[in-house]
């Protein structure tokens, strides 16, 4: 019993001996100078990791996995592309596809037919071959301006119309952006599907192109044979859905955003994107060129669905010679059919 | 005028959260929106090293150039700031972002994103200063009350220093002095194209 409080009164004492001893010793340590111990210098440092990783990550205790990011500089690459590249190579490709068509118009003028009209028609796009066009052309169209409002909308539309109502209508043109863009996906998809066959290369390719298709013969008379489509007609066709794809693949990245991807995978999506959307738009717009008022007839093929057969055989001569083969060829042709065996 | 800036003393945050708890009630900002967060490098491995980060007012701010609508703007002390009225919520300035500040109420799935939010350096935004239609978009306006950001003020170990530039990195080179190292001004390079010297 007395020992047991014997020791309740020492220990206080010891104690506070060990602690006076401590305090004694920590500040003598310390002042070997301020560079005697570093407790992060282990620790990652940013320049380290910019360089090893190019960007700094970790890790968050909020759900949202993309805050875990802390630094991608690759976003100063973004603003340099959005802002720099991407205006000028969109200018570049539309205004200058807009002066080789004007120059073009110009010199060489109106592609004439050579024969005067022969009265009979050929059906050239059947009504599901032109509902498929004209759904992908009005979505093209819809998406086109829409998109380039993203890219130049700010530098051209907005001084005019002035920034409220300029935010109004680009929050609908996103709306018609991201939903037209379905239509488009499908009309594409359904032309690749009819049209896939009849674009292949074929026999008269090479030589269409070697007098490229007489677009620069004054006279009207280079016709060199074709079949359906000629190669250039192939080419818009490939370039409709080869970039199409490439639009929609990059644009379904751009609508789930970060389903699919990291900040730096989006980043590429656009890059993607608007590039190849630039680059069509400049294709589209000497494919409607070429369609209406650079070629006489050529319209009446996706208005009417029927060409002038005169039209027909100067553009497309393997087409209607195969065409009409077919036809003659036809046993037992409808109006002759025999009656069921009885 | 004062150029205002973040800076986070990396060797100094012990990952406590109270920066970001302190903006969250600050602002009221809502549910699944962090205008600053703590990211843990190499968690829980020799090494570790843990960074508060919010949206650091860049030079020449990547999210105002790439913005379709143009609705940023940059104050006299150089506080990058946006219009929600102008807004149509695109996520560009995400993908422009080098640190990952702004953020949206929603996932975004066909552009629905919703008006994009961010840190405002506690300066809220367009409308009147300190009115309830300021605060009901942007936050709290301390800026206009002559007070800094409240993450910075409450930070516990004073790793977070927020004010004029060139105040906050002289702080933060006496610092590295006194105690003999330091491990930079996380993201200046990036955000502000200039570092801390020491």
């Amino acid at each position: 019993m007395r020992i047991w409080s014997l020791g309740r009164l020492i220990s206080p004492a010891v104690a506070a001996f060990i602690l006076a001893l401590g305090l004694l010793v920590v500040p003598a340590g310390a002042q070997e100078g301020p560079s005697a111990s570093n407790p992060t210098a282990e620790a990652v440092n940013e320049q380290q990791l910019l360089d090893e990783l190019n960007k700094v990550q970790g890790r968050v205790t909020i759900p949202d996995r993309k805050a875990a990011t802390l630094q991608q500089p690759q976003g100063r690459e973004y603003q340099d592309f959005h802002e720099g590249v991407l205006p000028w190579i969109g200018t570049i490709a539309i205004v200058g596809m807009l002066l080789v068509l004007a120059l073009f118009y110009f010199v060489r003028g109106r592609i004439r037919t050579q024969a005067d009209e022969s009265g009979a028609r050929i059906l050239r796009f059947n009504a599901l071959e032109r509902l498929a066009h004209w759904i992908t052309a009005t979505a093209f169209i819809v998406l086109a301006v829409t998109g380039l409002n993203f890219v130049f909308g700010k530098r051209l539309l907005m001084p005019l119309i002035g920034p409220e109502a300029f935010s109004t209508w680009s929050v609908w043109a996103k709306y018609a952006h991201d939903f037209g863009s379905w239509a488009f996906m499908a009309g594409v998809l359904l032309i690749l599907v009819l049209w896939v066959w009849d674009n292949l290369p074929d026999r008269y390719d090479a030589n269409w192109l070697k007098s490229a298709g007489g677009l620069f013969d004054r006279s009207n008379k280079t016709h060199p044979p074709a079949g359906r489509f000629n190669a250039g007609q192939k080419f818009i066709f490939w370039a409709v859905v080869l970039g199409g794809i490439a639009l929609s693949v990059s644009g379904i990245f751009m609508l789930f955003p970060f389903y699919f991807t990291d900040v730096n995978g989006m980043q590429m999506a656009q890059y993607i994107h608007a590039t190849v959307g630039v680059l069509m738009i400049a294709v589209i717009i000497a494919h409607i060129y070429i369609g209406t008022v650079g070629m006489e007839g050529a319209y009446d093929a996706m208005g009417s669905g029927t060409v002038d057969l005169n039209w027909a055989k100067e553009h497309h001569s393997a087409w209607v010679e195969e065409q009409q083969r077919k036809a003659s060829g036809r046993v037992p042709p409808p109006h002759t059919a025999p009656e069921p065996a009885e | 005028m004062a150029r205002m800036k973040f800076l986070c003393d990396a060797d100094r945050c012990i990952e406590c959260n109270a920066c970001v708890t302190a903006c969250k009630n600050e602002h009221d900002v809502p549910w699944g929106i962090n205008r600053r967060r703590v990211v843990t490098i190499n968690d829980g491995k020799p090494g570790e090293r843990s960074v508060s980060m919010a949206c650091m007012h860049c030079t020449d701010a990547p999210c105002a150039a790439v913005c379709p609508v143009d609705c940023f703007y940059t104050t006299a002390d150089a506080v990058v700031l946006h219009s929600k009225d102008l807004c149509i919520g695109c996520g560009y300035c995400f993908y422009a972002c080098p640190f990952g500040a702004p953020q949206y109420p929603r996932v975004g799935n066909f552009g629905s994103r919703g008006k994009m939010d961010k840190c405002t350096f506690c300066a809220a935004g367009p409308e009147p200063d300190s009115t309830e239609i300021e605060y009901a978009k942007y936050g709290a306006n301390r800026l206009a009350e002559g007070k800094l950001p409240l993450c910075a003020e409450m930070c516990s170990t004073k790793s977070l220093l927020a004010g004029d530039g060139e105040i906050i990195a002289a702080i933060y080179k006496e610092r590295v002095t006194q105690r003999g190292y330091g491990s930079g001004a996380w993201g200046w390079q990036t955000a502000y194209r200039e570092t801390v010297n020491v």
